[in-house]
This record gives structure tokens, C-alpha cells and sequence, in this order.
């Protein structure tokens, strides 16, 4: 029943809820970003992160640091968290916090998938991948010839099963293929995972709810724009849309008959929490686009911490903590390439 | 008997139950609902308030406080359950079913459930305030206080409840032989 959630929520997730709360505590300020972006090197980087709570996973590397390195380690501690979360609850949170997960996983087959196909090695691709989204056997993912043989080979036992049955094509494997591929089991774990939180009820789902419309909606958003002026037909395009969210049903259907960015901002701006984003970037401008749905991402999430007893802190703790690997990876290249006037384009933040 | 007649069968089926049944059934209502929301209240607290500490271990010690206020509402349970088993007396079974005795069993139930379920309510109170105490303590040091007055008032609650429960059970005097 919405409202009583305190009564009973503390018996199986009253200890992690804290534990995630203490995490985000440790998430980084606009304090600790200008101290970073003020750095000349990324031996000067790993210093003012000693400070924060990834100290203890940068303190032993050697000292010629890789931007690369600095995203593996912080990326380690999001690993961590996630599994001592993982570890210690018990159902519903546990299948919650799997469902976090997925979104990984698709990420990760569709990367190796792709590097197959490119002719890389499969090692070299595994070492790529997220390791939130790692599985048994992946690796055999790289011998499959097209999506029938993927989904035979490897992903029948894996949890992402259920979000193939509108994949199942003899179709050969090809670059516009796999994205398709990617999309349509995106939109199958998104939709999954909104019946899920649905069928939770009280502030888990009007909380997960509002977050994953969001998703679904930028989804569609980047998806529109991406295939402007590619061999997609309107038809796929709008078969690749989520079946929820704001844009539900009907900015889909002028989103799909779209051709260009300023059409797709006149449908947007009917939407007054879209407009508000869009009203930000001037007519032909879409390079902030990205950045500024990420603003809006990052300011959702963080409301979801202003209630208690519920997942959602879950869910927006580890988007948070991802924004920030992203945050750093940027920081990071710029330092590194010595193109500290354009740190600012890119870091998102958040406190 | 008393000579008043009964609409119905149930009237006086319920007048003919014991007023020791309505007394023993009071005080037990009294302490165990009290517990129960005492220990409702500790471990809504205690579970956040140890994972907020593995963060923040300064907060352990004042937030002890919590516990002791849900502690409290179990405390007010016992006391009155005492004062009221005090108040139980024998008559003789020829005025077992005077108005005066059903009186007297009454008002031990009444203030038994008075105590319980004020209590109970209490102690889910404070449990829920202190765990976001704990919470909120853990990221900001200066709003403890602040919380700790919304939980006095909450813990005023139950005793409230223990002012009218004993006031209640002044009114069980069984009829002399």
C-alpha cells in the first residue's frame, strides 16, 4: 500500500539502503571537480583522488597513468558496491538489482558482436567489456554467424533470453543489423523492467517509473536523430520505440516521420519537460543535446534520494556513479591532452 | 440477575462473560501490543542505523538515543500492566455479574488496549523518525538535533497513552463482600 512502505520496508532493505546512502555521500562534489579540473597531469589526478573514496583502488598503481586505468579502477569500485549490494539482498531487491544489470550485458554482446565482425581478437574485446555485464561464456559469443546461432549458442541460458523473441532473424550479422539488434533488446529489458518495478508498487514504482520513461524517451530521441538520413523506414524506427513514456503513442509517430533535427525539436517542444531541455540549445545546435539530457538525468536521479524506504536510491546511485566514471574519463582525456578549455563541455555535476 | 431486559440474545451472552475474562485479556493486551511496537520501532531503527554507521561510525552513539525512546514505550507497557494486575480483586460469585463488577472489568480492558495500541503507534513513530535521523545525521552532522525534537513529540505520543490508561484503571473498584 503506497504510504506505509515505512512499516515494513526496513526487514530486508533497511541495512542496504543506509549502505547506499553512505555511498552516495562519497559521490563527487563541484568542489572536488574544480580541484580536478585544475590539474596539469594525471599523476596530479590520482592525487586528488586519493582524497575521495577511490583512493584505495589508485594508490598502488605504477606511476606513468593511463586514462584508461583511472576509468578500470573507479569502475572497480562501482563493481564492488554493486556486489556487496548484490550479495546481501534478499527478493525483490536482489531481481531489482539484476535487472540493473542487463543493461550492461546488451552492451556488452553487441560490443563484442561488432568486434567479431571488425575482425578483432576476442580477448582484447572481453577485456573491453563492462564487467557489470559479464556472463558465462561470452566469449563463445564471438563464433556465431547470425542472431539464430547467437541466440542458440550462448544467450538461450542467460538472463537476456526473453528479450530475443522479436531479434530471431537467419539474417547475417552486419553493421546496421547489430544495431537494430541492440535497440529492439534494449527496448525489450526497458519494458521488462517497467512491468517489474509496476508490479512492485508504492514509491518503487512512481519513483522508477518517472526515471525510466525518462530513458525510453531520450532513447527514442537518439534513435530518431541517429537514423536521419540512413536506410531505416519509418516503420523500424518506430517498432525500435519503447511502449511507455511521455512520448507515448503519439510523439512517437511524429517522431518517426522526423527528417531532420529541427522537426524532431518542434515535436519535442510540445512536451513541456522536454522543452525546457531543448530551450537551452539554439536552432542546428545538437552536440549539446547529449549533455544536456544528461543534466536532466542527473538532476532526477538525484530527487530520488529525497525519499526513503523504497529501490529507486538503488537504481539512481549506480546511474550516478557511472556519470561520474564519465565525468572522469573526460577530465581525464582533456588533462591528458592538454585541451583544458574544453573540460567544461562535457562534465555533468551533480552536488 | 439484574432485572434489565436485553433487545437481543447477544446483550446477554456478552454481560454473562466473566469481568476477570474482559481484566486478564486487558493486561495482556496492555504489554504484549506494547512490545510490539516497541520492538517495531528498534529494528526500523537499528537496521539503518548500522548501515549508516559503516559510513559514518560518529553517529552510533547519539543515535542510541531512538532505541532508548522505542525502549521507553515498552517500559510504559510493563508499568501499567503491574499497576492494572494490582487492581484485580475477588468477589464473592453471587456479585460476579453486578453492574458494578462488569464496571470495574471494563475499565481494566479499556485501559489495557488504551496503553497497547497508543503504544504501538508510538513506537512505529519513533522507529520510522530515528532511522531517518540515523540517515540523515550520517551525511549532515547538524540536523540531529533538529530531528530529535520531531521525535520527542512523537514519543509524547505514548504517554499520553499511560496518562489515560492509569487514570482509566482508577475507575476498577470491584464491590465490596
Amino acid at each position: 500500500m503506497y504510504g506505509f512502505e515505512a512499516l515494513t520496508f526496513n526487514i530486508h532493505g533497511g541495512y542496504l539502503e543506509a549502505i547506499v546512502r553512505g555511498h552516495r555521500a562519497g559521490l563527487l562534489t563541484t568542489a572536488d571537480y574544480n580541484n580536478l579540473c585544475q590539474c596539469e597531469n594525471l599523476d596530479d589526478i590520482k592525487m586528488h583522488l586519493s582524497a575521495t573514496k577511490y583512493g584505495s583502488y589508485l594508490q598502488n598503481e605504477p606511476s606513468p597513468l593511463h586514462t584508461t586505468t583511472i576509468v578500470e579502477k573507479c569502475t572497480l569500485k562501482l563493481v564492488d558496491d554493486y556486489k556487496h549490494m548484490l550479495c546481501q539482498a534478499t527478493e525483490p531487491m536482489s531481481s531489482f538489482l539484476e535487472y540493473i544489470r542487463y543493461g550492461h550485458m546488451i552492451d556488452n554482446v553487441v560490443l563484442i558482436v561488432t568486434g567479431t565482425l571488425h575482425e578483432r581478437d576476442v580477448q582484447e574485446l572481453i577485456e573491453k567489456c563492462h564487467p557489470l555485464g559479464m556472463f558465462d561464456s561470452i566469449a563463445t559469443l564471438a563464433v556465431a554467424q547470425n542472431m539464430r546461432e547467437l541466440y542458440r549458442l550462448v544467450l538461450v541460458d542467460t538472463p537476456l533470453a526473453p528479450y530475443f523473441s522479436e531479434c530471431l532473424t537467419s539474417e547475417d550479422l552486419d553493421d546496421m543489423n547489430i544495431e537494430i539488434m541492440r535497440n529492439t533488446l534494449y527496448k525489450a529489458y526497458l519494458e521488462d523492467f517497467y512491468k517489474f518495478c509496476q508490479k512492485l508498487g508504492g514509491a518503487t514504482s512512481e519513483i522508477m517509473s518517472d526515471l525510466l520513461a525518462f530513458e525510453a524517451d531520450r532513447r527514442a530521441v537518439n534513435i530518431t536523430i541517429n537514423s536521419i538520413g540512413t536506410e531505416l523506414t519509418r516503420e523500424d524506427r518506430k517498432k525500435l520505440y519503447s511502449n511507455f513514456g511521455l512520448l507515448y503513442p503519439y510523439g512517437h509517430e511524429e517522431l518517426a516521420i522526423c527528417e531532420d533535427i529541427d522537426q524532431v525539436r518542434g515535436v519535442m517542444e510540445k512536451y513541456p519537460p522536454y522543452q525546457a531541455i531543448f530551450s537551452k540549445m539554439s536552432y542546428g545546435e545538437s552536440q549539446m543535446l547529449d549533455k544536456a539530457f544528461y543534466e536532466e538525468e542527473v538532476r532526477r536521479l538525484c530527487l530520488a534520494f529525497e525519499q526513503q524506504f523504497h529501490y529507486a536510491v538503488f537504481f539512481a546511485y549506480m546511474r550516478l556513479r557511472e556519470q561520474e566514471i564519465r565525468n572522469l574519463m573526460w577530465i581525464s582525456e582533456c588533462v591528458a591532452q592538454n585541451q583544458k578549455s574544453r573540460i567544461h563541455d562535457s562534465v555533468v555535476y551533480m552536488f | 440477575m439484574s432485572g434489565i431486559a436485553y433487545a437481543s440474545s447477544w446483550g446477554a451472552a456478552l454481560v454473562r462473560i466473566s469481568p476477570y475474562t474482559f481484566s486478564a485479556i486487558g493486561i495482556a493486551i496492555s504489554i504484549g501490543v506494547s512490545v510490539l511496537g516497541a520492538a517495531w520501532g528498534i529494528y526500523i531503527t537499528g537496521s539503518s542505523l548500522i548501515g549508516a554507521a559503516i559510513e559514518a561510525p560518529r553517529i552510533t552513539s547519539k543515535n542510541l538515543i531512538s532505541v532508548i525512546f522505542c525502549e521507553a514505550v515498552a517500559i510504559y507497557g510493563v508499568i501499567v500492566a503491574i499497576i492494572l494486575q494490582t487492581k484485580l480483586e475477588s468477589v464473592p460469585s453471587s456479585k460476579m455479574y453486578d453492574p458494578e463488577s462488569l464496571r470495574a472489568g471494563y475499565a481494566i480492558f479499556a485501559s489495557g488496549i488504551i496503553v497497547g495500541f497508543a503504544n504501538l503507534v508510538c513506537g512505529l513513530c519513533v522507529g520510522i523518525i530515528g532511522s531517518s535521523c540515523a540517515l540523515s545525521d550520517a551525511q549532515n552532522s547538524t540536523l540531529f538535533v533538529k530531528i530529535l525534537v520531531i521525535e520527542i513529540f512523537g514519543s509524547a505520543l505514548g504517554l499520553f497513552g499511560v496518562i489515560v490508561g492509569i487514570i482509566m484503571s482508577a475507575q476498577a473498584t470491584w464491590p465490596t463482600k
